[in-house]
């Protein structure tokens, strides 16, 4: 059954704004509202056709009025900051985080026209460590994540869903935890740190990293707001970069920095306003992480389009990153060295 | 002055010998320089295994250590199998050895893809390299994926308390953990075939520990060797002693009731029987052997 009445909340990232903008696209849904403190950006305002944009705040009870007015039946949850691209408080964030999940909860929770729930969530629950398994599956329990990181919002957050869905068993509840995002459009901190122009590497390690396209990453949350699954699902592209391949494959230079130096690294990043570098976003590139995706394909139905490596070349090609180590110079070299002319 | 006679082309041939080995070694690098290469979810990168960390391995494992093989035709052509093997020598070794061993003498030349302990992924670089050489976390997710993918799994169920045992307990095998192993075969029904090493425990032998360097330093054990701290780094040379790695029958865990590894019972009996398989085994292998240098 396709939904009526849709909310998305955070309209004014890429994510929401995208996404509501999908949404609209679809003649079965008579309504799409969004919902955010900011308006989306001109580019995504253009594109959002009838869905109507409703400056609320979802940290205030207003947001109920929003939802019961209006009849809402399905509600996507798509502002959890979860990887800010760039420096942020973070005081802010948090509060956006937590408060606003608990306020949305609560409404959805007395909203008596909702059915059904969509949340974004992040892989970043799971954290990422020597501890940790390799792959991890849906039911893996958070570990090595740091006490006062965005992973920690997540990790709350997700909680309060599985009160919620404690509480209202009629609604259906899809959580949806993304790797991190890539692609030639977004903005995430992995877009930011790939394309500096020397990329500093914690010296000694070398993480697996798993990429889901930003398209995937919008069908698979469309599907999830108009096929209903209950559960939690994984998404990630297929297969797995190494952290020092992917910057080669971007053409960057890797800085490795001892572990020591990585705060000073990573201050000097946040104040030229360039990347931010939370301690969970140093453990991730320390160790990397990698999810298992059976459960997305054989349950929740859907196969991402871009594998970890497609999604990369595409967003290294389509974001117009001018390589400094060209591949067909090195292949010239080659060429030359071997003294074949092909 | 005659003119050139007209020749045709000289066809382009394949390159050999050294010439080769150099036209390959630049298209290697430049496979690296780009990023053109592929690793699995775990890490394991196929094409630095078999360029970078195979040959120095296997020189030490043909020239140093003369590592003899016997039962390989117990491996599986294809197909899942978890290699359970005693632990020995103060530093593992004997894991990269049997890596070796598998790969080498395996028709199909299969790669072991190696449990290690987490302290081996705390370190820098050699948690990278171990990832990169196929190994993972000891842990029953990672086993068993690897095991339900139809991959070479080796185990070494003693960990530290096997590997880092005083000499004067060599040959003695260590409890085998709580059999997290034999659960994570039953749950994806592959055989587990018991591996015997003998020569390993000759390497380093530890004669004496510093608890309070361990402490310090985080580590396990710090061990003291006849020449481990006195020569210094000389002294972590390993002694050449002479090698035998024996594959025996494969243990079958597939005629096992759906929730067989719920059965605590079962899994002790199992992780006992293929104890002592590998420790009778030990003592046979003991016997027959003569000189522990020269076999």
């Amino acid at each position: 059954m396709t939904p009526k009445v849709v909310l998305v909340t955070g309209v004014g990232g890429y994510l929401g704004g995208h996404l509501a903008a999908r949404l609209a696209a679809n003649p079965e849904i008579h309504r799409v509202l969004g919902v955010d403190t900011t308006a989306p950006n001109r580019d995504v305002a253009r594109t959002l056709g009838r869905a109507e944009f409703v400056r609320a705040d979802i940290r205030n009870p207003l947001i109920a009025k929003v939802i019961t007015s209006a009849e809402v039946d399905t509600v996507v949850h798509a502002s959890l900051a979860a990887h800010p691209p760039g420096p942020s408080r973070r005081s802010a964030v948090k509060e956006m985080n937590v408060i606003g999940a608990m306020q949305l909860l609560a409404a959805c929770q007395r909203a008596p026209s909702v059915r059904r729930l969509v949340v974004k969530s992040t892989a970043a629950v799971y954290g990422a460590g020597a501890r940790s398994p390799a792959v991890f599956t849906e039911d893996d329990a958070p570990r090595d994540i740091s006490s006062s990181g965005y992973a920690k919002d997540a990790v709350e957050v997700e909680g309060y869903v599985r009160g919620f869905a404690r509480r209202r068993p009629d609604i259906d509840v899809t959580v949806i935890r993304l790797t991190n995002l890539i692609g030639p459009r977004v903005d995430t901190v992995l877009t930011r740190y790939f394309s500096l122009p020397v990329v500093p590497t914690v010296l000694g390690y070398d993480a697996r990293i798993q990429l889901l396209h930003s398209e995937d990453a919008l069908a698979v949350l469309e599907r999830a707001a108009t096929h209903p699954v209950p559960g939690v699902f994984n998404a990630g592209g297929d297969g797995v970069l190494m952290l020092s391949q992917a910057i080669r494959r971007a053409g960057r230079l890797q800085l490795p920095v001892p572990r020591s130096a990585m705060p000073s690294a990573g201050r000097l990043l946040r104040g030229a306003r360039l990347v931010d570098f939370s301690p969970d976003h140093v453990r991730y590139l320390n160790h990397g992480r990698v999810l298992d995706t059976t459960r997305l394909r054989a349950v929740f139905g859907f196969t991402p389009r871009w594998t970890t490596r497609q999604a990369f070349d595409d967003f290294v090609h389509g974001s117009g990153l001018r390589p400094i180590v060209d591949p067909a110079l090195l292949a010239g070299l080659e060429r030359g060295l071997t003294g074949t002319r092909t | 002055m005659q003119p050139t006679p007209l020749r045709p082309a000289p066809a382009r041939t394949e390159p050999v010998g050294l010439r080769k080995g150099a036209v390959d070694l630049l298209a290697f690098a430049r496979r690296r320089l780009s990023g053109d290469y592929t690793v699995d979810e775990f890490g394991f990168d196929q094409e630095l295994t078999d360029t970078l960390l195979l040959p120095p391995l296997r020189a030490l494992y043909q020239k140093w250590f003369r590592v003899e093989v016997s039962g390989i035709e117990n491996l599986p052509a294809e197909g899942g199998a978890l290699i359970v093997s005693n632990h020995s020598g103060t530093l593992p070794i004997d894991a990269l050895m049997t890596a070796v061993a598998v790969h080498d003498n395996h028709p199909q030349q299969r790669y072991l893809r190696m449990l290690g302990a987490d302290l081996v992924f705390q370190v820098p670089m050699l948690g990278a390299l171990a990832r990169k050489s196929g190994q993972t976390l000891a842990c029953n997710p990672d086993a068993e994926q690897l095991l339900r993918s139809g991959e070479l799994v080796g185990v070494w169920p003693e960990g530290f308390k096997g590997v880092g045992k005083p000499f004067t307990d060599r040959y003695k095998l260590q409890r085998f953990g709580r059999g997290g192993f034999v659960s994570a075969a039953l749950r994806t029904g592959v055989p587990i075939i018991p591996c015997s090493i003998v020569g390993a425990e000759e390497i380093y032998p530890k004669i004496g520990d510093v608890k309070a360097l361990a402490r310090l330093f985080g580590l396990p054990y710090f061990p003291i060797t006849p020449f481990f701290p006195l020569l210094g780094p000389l002294g972590a040379i390993p002694l050449p002693s002479k090698w035998h790695i024996r594959f025996g029958e494969p243990v079958k865990t597939d005629g096992y009731a759906e929730d067989a590894q719920d059965d605590p019972m079962l899994v002790f009996t199992l992780t006992d029987q293929v104890r002592e398989t590998i420790q009778q085994t030990l003592y046979r292998m003991l016997d027959q052997r003569g000189n522990p240098f020269f076999g």
